[in-house]
């Protein structure tokens, strides 16, 4: 699975770092930054409850 | 625990995961979603952002899309109220029709407050529906000029931040000393109130409204301290009431809000989320309603697998708070449960700069974590929450921070 984030849409609320921050990482520029594209299986369910909490629904799983 | 259908009752956030939550975890029975809109479900918070300044279409406001919402497979009525429910019966009723349920979720969420005196007067608004929003972003673009807020909690704040960055006079009424004062405290409600004024709104604290002035269309507010301004269009966000009307007498405990306790459930094979649910949060030691977004997909997701578990199984509510408000270019978040006269530390940043974080203390505990566009810091304060951090092994972490 590739994780995908519309940064268009991101507003770096840092939700997503605070459920998986192996993955996502805000910095102090206040910008976003996707750590692991590519994370394995086990961190399915982490990256789905990151999906679900964004408030602004920008991050997705491609299979 | 075995069930074979369950009803849900409100078709927003909290409504919208809830059902998500039970096909994603594979129940296979029936699932009723009832939503009084006649709107599929949409996301509320860029209601008074991005949609009130037209930037953002009706499709991209939905929680989903029509495909994913047809994938779930669910029975969606929506443009559908209920209108009561018998615990005794076990039964629903639907605009007057009653039909059996065997689980239920309840999240009705809440309904706005209004001001005494303004039925059926144009220009006069509350912002809560996806209709409510587009009422008022039609009214801007139909030439308002001289907007008043009455209110600077999250909607008035969000509304007056969304309106002068369409060239539009905002003045800002609030009751209390301070915007965010009764949440964040005096101290901190004063860097609120320096950023509306710093972006050009007339706030006015501490006065409340005495008369609405028009015949027909509001023309103006008379205040308390006896001015009155013209005004052509007022948005009023003067707080919520839960939706729990079509409770009465229904055998369920309401006090502001549905009582659950610490699981979500307020009776068997009945729970409540979102806006309208009133549970105890063990986290605090507390019964708590929380009108947050965040709040109302956790919750969704807890009550509905809530319904699938036994007594024994079920396992507790309990999560630290938080919430997001954008106003205009900058956003606020709070992490925490403050309370307005707890020590407020700044720990990063600079208040005067609008750019920063600050730590809540109270008797050697740290409460809350608040920040203006500082994303990051908010996020590790909130994991330092979940922690159940002291005051000073907070200070002492955000030490490292600059």
């Amino acid at each position: 699975m590739r994780v995908v984030v519309d940064f268009d849409l991101c507003e770096s609320n840092a939700i997503c770092m605070q459920i998986a921050p192996d993955v996502f990482e805000v910095r102090d520029d206040d910008f976003l930054y996707v750590l692991e594209e590519n994370p394995g299986e086990d961190r399915r369910a982490v990256v789905e409850q990151a999906i679900q909490r964004c408030p602004k629904q920008a991050i997705s799983l491609e299979e | 625990m075995e069930r074979r259908a369950v009803t849900i009752v409100g078709a927003s956030l909290a409504g919208y995961w809830a059902a998500e939550t039970l096909r994603r975890d594979g129940f296979e029975g029936r699932i009723s979603l009832i939503g009084n809109e006649p709107h599929a479900p949409y996301d509320r918070p860029p209601l008074s952002k991005k949609y009130l300044a037209g930037d953002l279409d009706d499709d991209r406001l939905a929680l989903t899309t029509a495909e994913k919402l047809a994938d779930l497979g669910l029975d969606l009525r929506l443009g559908c109220s209920a209108t009561g429910l018998d615990m005794a019966d076990r039964t629903l009723e639907v605009d007057g029709v009653a039909e059996p349920f065997d689980g239920l979720v309840i999240a009705t969420g809440t309904r706005c407050r209004t001001l005494p005196g303004t039925a059926g007067l144009a220009g006069v608004h509350t912002l809560r529906t996806r209709d409510d929003a587009a009422a008022i972003r039609d009214a801007m673009a139909d030439g308002a000029r001289r907007m008043m807020v009455v209110g600077a909690g999250f909607i008035g704040a969000e509304v007056a931040s969304t309106a002068i960055g369409r060239g539009i006079e905002v003045t800002m009424v609030e009751a209390l000393d301070a915007p965010f004062g009764r949440v964040l405290g005096i101290e901190m409600g004063a860097v609120m109130a320096d950023v509306h004024r710093h972006h050009g709104v007339d706030l006015r604290t501490g006065v409340g409204v005495d008369e609405v002035l028009g015949d027909g269309h509001v023309t103006g507010v008379r205040l308390a301290d006896g001015v009155t301004l013209d005004v052509d269009l007022l948005v009023v966000g003067i707080g919520v009431i839960p939706n729990t009307d079509w409770l009465e007498g229904s055998g369920l405990t309401l006090d502001d809000g549905v009582v659950c306790d610490e699981t979500c459930l307020a009776a068997p094979g009945v729970v409540a989320a979102g806006d309208v649910a009133r549970w105890y949060n063990e986290r605090y030691g507390e019964s708590m309603r929380v009108e947050h977004w965040d709040n109302a997909v956790q919750q969704g997701v807890h009550a509905a697998r809530r319904l699938l578990l036994s007594d024994g199984e079920a396992t507790p509510f309990a999560p630290v708070p938080w919430f997001w408000s954008d106003q205009y270019d900058r956003k606020i978040q709070l992490a925490g449960r403050p309370h307005p006269d707890d020590e407020v530390r700044v720990v990063a940043g600079s208040t005067a700069e609008h750019r920063f974080a600050a730590f809540y203390g109270r008797d050697g505990r740290f409460t809350a974590a608040l920040g203006m566009n500082r994303p990051r810091q908010v996020m590790q304060s909130k994991g330092l929450l979940e922690a159940g951090a002291s005051w000073d092994d907070a200070l002492a972490f955000a030490s490292e921070w600059e």
